[in-house]
């Protein structure tokens, strides 16, 4: 990758203080697609270590596809510039794939807010995997709280999202894939 | 050897990609816009996964710089490894979804089995790539399930693709020496064990569907090859003409 490294300015007290503060800084990025969660929350950061001066931060894509993460990474860099001096690293790891398990709780209640079902909120049982058209389970909707939902569509706005639409308030909204 | 594996899993992610952008603004319901899009978002993100890999494998006759979009965008048919399935034109919506439905049914097998592959780099991709999979063949199975129990046309319609796409079907389990070499090495996946569970699968959609199993013909069995040869139906050269022109017109262009 190109200009994966980089010398920042400020010098910065003890380590421990230190990686604190660029824990703070990632978990104040929000993601770009759905500013109201951070890229902490959403499990997208994996780890921040120190290697000598070097700052190594692992990230990890949601989807293979997610036009967001160049962004993120972009993101991380300017944060992390602003807070610590040494160069930076930016370190994707694939395995183990990005799970919506990894959902911080504080986030999902954040989804919900605006709007989002999060995720597992409508998990199928096991029993059901075999494709059944109209079956899947019910997801809450996040503007009345019924459980009389039907999804639209499989697909949404971003990646991360699907369609679905409440029989009884009748508002549409988009429902965090659980992946 | 190992380049040329990894040149066949990333072109059929890669060209997919591209029949499915070719629905983007015009596809039946806005809905299917998005969701054929998002398919093929994934599937381009895995292609670029693969060739990433590709690009770091010495094939001892390199060229001096070798990319993701030198893999993309400055190779001709002839180099391209996908399977002849995915290059099919998307036809009608039932021709789209016949085609994806079978590639994605393929594809969950493959990949599952990849996940346990001795190559660390490529069991990481397949158990991420194979999360998205899963979720593809859901949707395109209950498409086929909704057209093929539909209407008297749309039956009709997606009965016609599954019969017409059938043949290109035989070469995603046929073991050429490249593969079973690498296969022998516990790296690639023994496409020929993906057969059974994927007829399995396929028949159980269709039946579900009212549809009948397509009959095999002379291009299953000992004379499935082409695509993972680099021996393509006429119709990658038009999908390249269009994905390559930009880069091949304005090399310096950057976007």
């Amino acid at each position: 990758m190109q200009g994966d490294t980089r010398t920042m300015s400020p010098p910065h007290a003890g380590n421990d203080d230190a990686m604190a503060s660029v824990w703070r800084a990632l978990g104040s990025i929000v993601d770009p697609e759905i500013p109201v969660v951070s890229i902490v929350e959403l499990g997208i950061v994996r780890n921040v270590a120190r290697a000598g001066r070097e700052w190594v931060i692992t990230l990890t894509p949601t989807y293979s596809g997610c036009p967001a993460t160049r962004v993120i990474e972009a993101d991380v860099r300017a944060a992390v510039a602003r807070i610590v001096e040494g160069p930076l690293r930016i370190v994707t790891a694939l395995s183990p794939p990005w799970s919506t398990d990894w959902v911080a709780p504080e986030a999902r209640r954040k989804l919900a807010d605006a709007g989002i079902a999060p995720p597992g909120s409508g998990n199928r049982p096991a029993s059901e995997t075999r494709p059944l058209l109209f079956r899947r389970a019910a997801v809450k909707c996040p503007n009345c709280g019924s459980l009389r939902t039907e999804e639209l569509s499989r697909f949404g706005s971003t990646a991360c999202k699907s369609q679905y639409r409440c029989l009884d308030c009748r508002e549409p909204f988009d429902y965090f894939k659980p992946h | 050897m190992l380049f040329d594996y990894l040149l066949r899993l990333a072109d059929n992610g890669l060209v997919l990609a591209q029949r499915l952008g070719e629905w983007v603004g015009r596809a039946p319901v806005l809905e299917e816009d998005i969701a054929s899009t998002n398919v093929g978002l994934d599937l381009l993100g895995q292609a670029r996964l693969w060739l990433a890999y590709a690009c770091e494998i010495d094939t001892g006759d390199a060229p001096p710089v070798r990319t993701e979009d030198r893999l993309a965008y400055y190779r001709d048919a002839g180099e391209f490894r996908n399977l002849l399935l995915v290059e099919q034109p998307n036809g009608n919506y039932a021709d789209t979804i016949a085609r994806q439905y079978l590639f994605d049914q393929w594809h969950v097998l493959l990949l599952a089995a990849l996940t346990a592959s001795c190559d660390a780099r490529i069991a990481a991709i397949a158990a991420k790539a194979v999360k998205e999979a899963r979720y593809h063949v859901e949707r395109s199975a209950d498409w086929v399930i909704r057209l093929g129990d539909g209407s008297a046309e749309s039956h009709a319609r997606m009965q016609d693709a599954m019969d017409a796409l059938w043949m290109y079907t035989g070469e995603m389990f046929a073991v050429d020496a490249t593969e079973r070499a690498l296969v022998d090495a516990g790296i690639a996946a023994d496409a020929q064990a993906l057969q059974s569970p994927w007829i399995e699968a396929v028949r159980a959609v269709l039946s579900e569907a009212t549809l009948a199993m397509p009959r095999d013909d002379w291009m299953q069995g000992v004379h499935a090859r082409g695509g993972k040869q680099g021996r393509h139906t006429e119709h990658l050269s038009r999908l390249l003409a269009e994905m390559q022109i930009l880069p091949r017109s304005y090399p310096d262009a950057i976007w």
